[in-house]
């Protein structure tokens, strides 16, 4: 290329836009019933569709986004796809200059859509979430017969077309035997780079609105051995991978509760609400863009970097502990488990120690907030 | 560059932006994002311009012809026109044959 021009991933100088990314979930609704999910609702909620957001007002806050300098947006849901203005809005949104990122099942995926990912791409790879590699344990997650079919045969499109996508899974006891079935296959699309993500330490519903699906939830979840002999199949790697991580990334995080970057980028839910992100669903960190703007949005989430963490419990733990970077806490878990921005959430406080003992810098019966020396451990990996 | 075949663009050609591509400009930079595929050599990338291409690409409006162009920029930065002329050939050329820039004339 000559020297006037440059082509990028990403634009060279990070751009000093307002909008550092845009998260749509367009609706809450699925075709899937997912045994561990923490938002969908059933495909056919009529109230719940009623109350989505009509497609004007998702091109409205599209528009905003790119005026203030967005570069990305991501559709999710629920499932995206069950919207069928799904292709306006990503037609708009292209059109605005935006990349689209798109979080799918899969089962939507049709010759016509595929024609149109092959004609104007989204520029961003798609990620597809896998809930088993056979219709008898898709199913037995998904909850929806015929599924596995249908996601198949969408995968079969996206390869055809060579719309690049990338999978990852959802790691239950439901699929858990079919984890190598599944690393082995997934290797062979052409655009996994790395080994796929697993998710397997599963949020409650963010809504809070399901104590029955909460306790299914919790009875889905590895145990945090079960989770470390997951993430140290290829002990070597993850070792290495930690040392790296962990001497940037581990300190104690004192009582700043968004240390997250949240309030940089913001996520819309499916009625049309700003949150800082998609995680933390309460009503006191939400801005209704009925009557505001995105601006408006970030200017009201700006001060998420002054909120301090009061919880006695969690001063005497969490601001103290070095494995913060390690553990999954935060203002949008704890809300989910506990209703409050800082209780400490036992569950992944017991993952992040059982990493930490696996990796030698904790030894057993030893507390993240009681190590001094944390900084010698954590190099010595 | 991949497959596409160089377009010859002269002083007399008349360029503007492609409908193939979308141009953003955020906080004084010019980013292109290509809309439809094969623009970029991969198709997640996007261009960026230095401060001369941004100057060339303000001025190609669909009216001016490059010569015209060239001419405009020279007076602006007070710079030999042979030297404008060379820029805005070398720009316009690479920009028609990725199809970022549709010219005519």
């Amino acid at each position: 290329m000559s020297e006037f021009v440059r082509q990028v991933k990403q634009p060279v100088k990070p751009l000093a836009s307002r909008l550092g990314r845009l998260d749509i979930e367009l609706t809450e609704r699925c075709d899937n019933d997912c045994v561990h999910c923490c938002i969908n609702l059933p495909a056919g909620d009529a109230a719940a569709r009623a109350r989505e957001m009509p497609t004007a007002k998702v091109k409205e806050i599209l528009r905003q986004a790119a005026d203030l300098g967005c570069m990305q947006v991501r559709f999710t849901g629920g499932e995206p796809l069950l919207r069928p203005d799904f292709e306006e809005l990503y037609l708009f949104a292209r059109r605005l200059g935006l990349k689209v990122l798109i979080f799918t099942n899969a089962r939507h995926v049709t010759p016509a859509l595929v024609d149109l990912l092959a004609r104007i791409p989204p520029l961003v790879t798609i990620e597809v979430t896998v809930y088993g590699m056979h219709a008898e344990s898709y199913e037995a997650v998904t909850r929806a017969p015929g599924s596995f079919a249908q996601f198949r045969r969408g995968v079969d499109l996206l390869l055809e077309r060579r719309i690049p996508f990338v999978v990852k899974s959802a790691l239950l006891p439901q699929n858990r035997a079919e984890l190598d079935e599944f690393e082995t296959w997934a290797a062979t699309i052409p655009w996994m780079t790395k080994a796929p993500g697993h998710s397997m330490f599963f949020d409650l519903r963010n809504r809070r609105d399901d104590p029955e699906k909460n306790r299914l939830v919790e009875s889905l979840r590895l145990t945090p051995e079960e989770g470390v002999a997951v993430l140290t199949r290829d002990a070597d790697r993850y070792r290495k991978g930690m040392k790296e991580f962990g001497s940037k990334f581990m300190r104690p995080p004192g009582d700043v509760l968004f240390g997250c970057g949240a309030g940089a980028g913001l996520s819309v839910d499916a009625y049309g609400r700003a949150q800082p992100c998609m995680g933390v669903r309460a009503p006191g960190l939400t801005v209704d863009l009925a009557e505001k703007t995105l601006s408006d949005a970030l200017d009201h989430f700006s001060t998420l970097r002054e909120m301090r963490a009061t919880n006695p419990e969690y001063l005497r733990r969490c601001a103290r502990c070095f494995l913060k970077g390690l553990c999954e806490q935060c203002p949008a878990k704890s809300w989910a488990e506990h209703g409050t921005y800082d209780t400490p959430v036992e569950y992944l406080c017991d993952v992040a120690h059982a990493q930490a003992r696996w990796l030698g810098w904790l030894k057993d019966g030893e507390k993240g907030w009681e190590v001094a020396e944390w900084r010698q451990r954590v190099e010595a990996t | 560059m991949t497959a596409a075949s160089k377009i010859d663009v002269t002083l007399a050609t008349i360029c503007a932006p492609s409908e193939d591509v979308v141009a953003r400009e955020i906080e004084g930079d010019i980013v292109i994002v290509p809309l439809v595929a094969g623009i970029g050599d991969a198709d997640d990338e996007l261009f960026t311009l230095n401060d001369t291409g941004k100057a060339i690409w303000k001025q190609l409006d669909g009216e001016r012809t490059l010569g015209d162009v060239a001419k405009v920029l020279a007076q602006e930065f007070e710079a030999p026109l042979a030297e404008l002329q060379a820029d805005v050939l070398g720009f316009a050329g690479e920009m028609t044959t990725r199809r970022i820039l549709a010219a005519r004339g």
